[in-house]
């Protein structure tokens, strides 16, 4: 069997495709992190809590309404993205004009709240959600078996991220957006309402959240924990990626995929710090990550 | 350690009435009141087995236990230790300097306990550990001051470990949980794989807490063409192991999973379709007999509507038997000496609702049956929380590991 740096090689690709599947959940949180924080300069730190509770509405449309993973896959965002809405509206739009650090220190107390509330009602060793039966069963690939549900999760997290970006760069609104951002007295002055954008805005990124978290429900314990656990490596991906960066954030996602995936065949006991060496070196070396402008 | 502060502040609030009595009344009432410590995890992934059930289930047997009717006070607080051994030790070093804690109890997640073990040895109270699994705490770092109440790693890799071989999985890759649970079961089951005949081809080291997805060591495990995959993690980690074993079609292509510490709480969890057929050792389940089931229906329903685990009847039976010893000691003589209470908490036979019969032995091990269970299927569970079918019993005297072997130095040898 051929071996590349004392690994066999099939094991070796396999880890590979592991780490790119990872990547994509990396790729799609840090998405909707770069884009609250590009068009509204709030560091969201409630992102994890939304992508629990993604998984939740899930679970909850499941087991009270009888609506299985497709509709929780449209609807989870938009309740939840409704939810975001609310969450800007009522606290977060307060605390544009002030530091970015009263905007982080809310949203990670919004999510402590919510992390909590969920755990006293549901507990914390989760809650039972099966894989949709049509995305049931594997592929094998000769070096691995590979679940068909983690190839729909690359394939949806990478239409979602293209999706995400064209909005942005291509369309006539993600210009709004974009001006708006630059310089928010202008755009309003052109009969623009830029409240309203940047609400929307914040909702369209909470949504995102959320729809990772469906594609999370079936592989996933689904607990109230499992968004903390893994926002502070999201976080990483995102200022390694540069802060605001779209296509940083999601290059970068699935690239520290790859590189936790390495890591976990090499040295499995590195694997939950690698990203923030990772981050360290960038840090020193491109102070405003590898996509950003400084 | 709000609620802690909490229960402080009703105790500064009850001072002015007992101000109003004779300084020796005051002084007597502190002397009568016991204090207990309850550490665990509140808001992590072992919350459910342990968290605020625990206390629950102390508040049940300090009710059970009547000795409020003979005079004696007994205060409950509870902390989170978030599953890190600075914060236990920290907590544990001001519930007794200051908070005048006597006992400390459950502690769940094996390197905290050694950390407060040592605490609790070094200040003389007493530390009825329930929680943890690590069989040190009775073999290398064992301690005058410690009852190691429920079970440990060598009674689990005993029953499931010894189970599996038998069974014919005689090649095993194990998923470690990377910290001194993890270790101490994976040590203690791969001995006794090779003292069947079998032989580890190898393992690897999860970081914890903080893994999610554990497809990567799942594919190294299967790459190692072993027979049985050793899963020497507990709680969400275990669930998610389990949950993505099957999503990889591990089970499905002939690789058993040994679940080497399951609780039912985690059975609840993943369900009876991913879980069933999976091979547990439990010390306690709700449903084994008139008995276990008559405490349940006391302790009625836990947070989150969950039954309780073995950890947190474990709670329940540590804190009856201590009352029991400190009633027969004096309060006053049970605050003084940790090692005195715990003394005579070994020369007292144990009985109660959870285990049954059982006794302490002198390395602190509390000895008591422990049971092999099976996971139903969905077809065989007959309605809520019905899940495990018992498989085989092993007698107290054979559950736990020998006195001899535990490298114990209260034991004379």
């Amino acid at each position: 069997m051929d071996e590349i740096f004392g690994i066999p090689a099939p094991l070796l690709f396999g880890q590979l495709l592991l780490g790119l599947i990872n990547g994509a959940f990396y790729a799609l949180l840090s998405l909707g992190l770069a884009v609250i924080f590009g068009m509204l300069n709030v560091i969201n730190f409630t992102h994890g809590a939304q992508f629990m509770l993604g998984a939740f509405v899930a679970w909850a449309m499941l087991n009270f309404l009888g609506l299985g993973y497709w509709w929780a896959l449209l609807l989870a965002p938009i309740v939840v993205g409704l939810f975001g809405v609310l969450l800007e509206r009522t606290m977060i739009s307060k605390l544009y004009k002030l530091d970015h650090l009263y905007g982080l220190l809310l949203t990670f107390g919004v999510g402590l709240i919510i992390e909590g509330l969920v755990r006293n009602e549901f507990g914390s060793s989760g809650l039972p959600y099966r894989i949709p039966p049509e995305l049931s069963g594997a592929w094998d690939l000769g070096f691995m078996f590979m679940p068909v549900y983690r190839g729909w999760v690359v394939i949806v997290a990478l239409v979602a991220c293209i999706a995400t970006w064209l909005v942005i760069e291509r369309t006539r609104i993600g210009s709004y957006l974009r001006a708006a951002t630059e310089n928010p007295a202008l755009v309003q002055a052109f009969g623009i309402n830029v409240p309203r954008m940047m609400t929307l805005t914040y909702g369209a990124g909470v949504a995102l959240a959320a729809f990772a978290g469906v594609l999370a429900a079936p592989i996933y314990s689904v607990n109230p924990q499992m968004g903390s656990n893994l926002i502070i490596i999201v976080f990483a991906v995102v200022v390694i990626g540069g802060m605001g960066s779209i296509l940083g954030s999601v290059l970068t996602g699935f690239g520290l995929g790859i590189v936790e995936g390495l890591t976990k065949v090499f040295y499995p006991e590195a694997s939950a710090t690698v990203i923030f060496v990772v981050m360290a070196i960038v840090l020193l070396l491109r102070p405003a990550g590898l996509f950003g402008r400084a | 350690m709000t609620l802690n502060r909490r229960n402080l502040l009703a105790a500064a609030a009850a001072t002015p009435i007992a101000a109003g009595l004779p300084l020796s009344g005051a002084r007597a009432q502190a002397q009568n009141t016991i204090r207990i410590g309850v550490l665990n995890d509140q808001s992590g992934l072992y919350r459910d087995l342990s968290g605020p059930g625990s206390t629950q289930a102390v508040r049940q047997a300090i009710q059970d236990s009547g000795v409020t009717q003979r005079g004696i006070n007994v205060e409950v607080v509870q902390a989170d230790h978030q599953n890190r051994p600075d914060v236990g030790s920290t907590v544990a070093r001001q519930w007794i300097d200051r908070d005048g804690v006597d006992v400390i109890v459950d502690v769940p997640t094996s390197s905290v306990a050694l950390a407060v073990n040592t605490v609790v040895r070094e200040r003389n109270k007493v530390f009825l550990n329930s929680g943890a699994a690590t069989s040190d705490l009775t073999g290398a770092q064992c301690s005058p001051n410690t009852v190691h109440w429920t079970y440990d790693t060598w009674m689990l890799a005993r029953g499931t470990g010894g189970a599996m071989v038998r069974a014919g999985g005689d090649t095993w890759f194990f998923l470690t949980a990377d910290y001194a649970f993890g270790h101490a079961l994976e040590r203690d089951t791969a001995e006794f794989v090779r003292s069947a005949g079998g032989r580890v081809l190898g393992q690897v080291r999860t970081p914890f807490p903080g893994t999610t997805d554990f497809s990567s060591y799942l594919v190294q495990a299967q790459a190692s063409r072993a027979k049985v995959i050793g899963l020497a993690n507990a709680g969400g980690d275990t669930i998610n192991s389990i949950k993505q074993a099957a999503e990889f079609g591990l089970t499905r292509r002939g690789v058993k999973l040994a679940g080497l510490l399951v609780f039912v709480t985690d059975v609840h969890s993943l369900g009876l379709q991913t879980a069933q057929g999976l091979v547990l050792t439990e010390t306690f389940y709700w449903d084994l007999n008139d008995r276990t089931r008559a405490l349940t229906q006391r302790l009625g329903n836990m947070p989150g509507g969950l039954r309780p685990t073995m950890v947190q009847a474990g709670c329940y039976s540590a804190v009856l038997h201590y009352l029991k010893a400190a009633a027969d000691m004096g309060a006053q003589q049970a605050k003084a000496s940790g090692i005195e209470t715990v003394n005579r908490m070994k020369a007292m036979p144990t009985d109660d609702d959870a285990f049954g019969q059982g006794s302490i032995r002198p390395d602190g091990r509390k000895i008591h049956p422990a049971y092999l269970f099976e996971v139903k299927t969905p077809g065989e569970s007959r309605g809520a929380w019905d899940y495990y079918k018992l498989l085989s019993t092993v007698p107290a005297d054979e559950a736990f590991r020998p006195l001899a072997q535990g490298g114990c130095s209260l034991v004379r040898t």
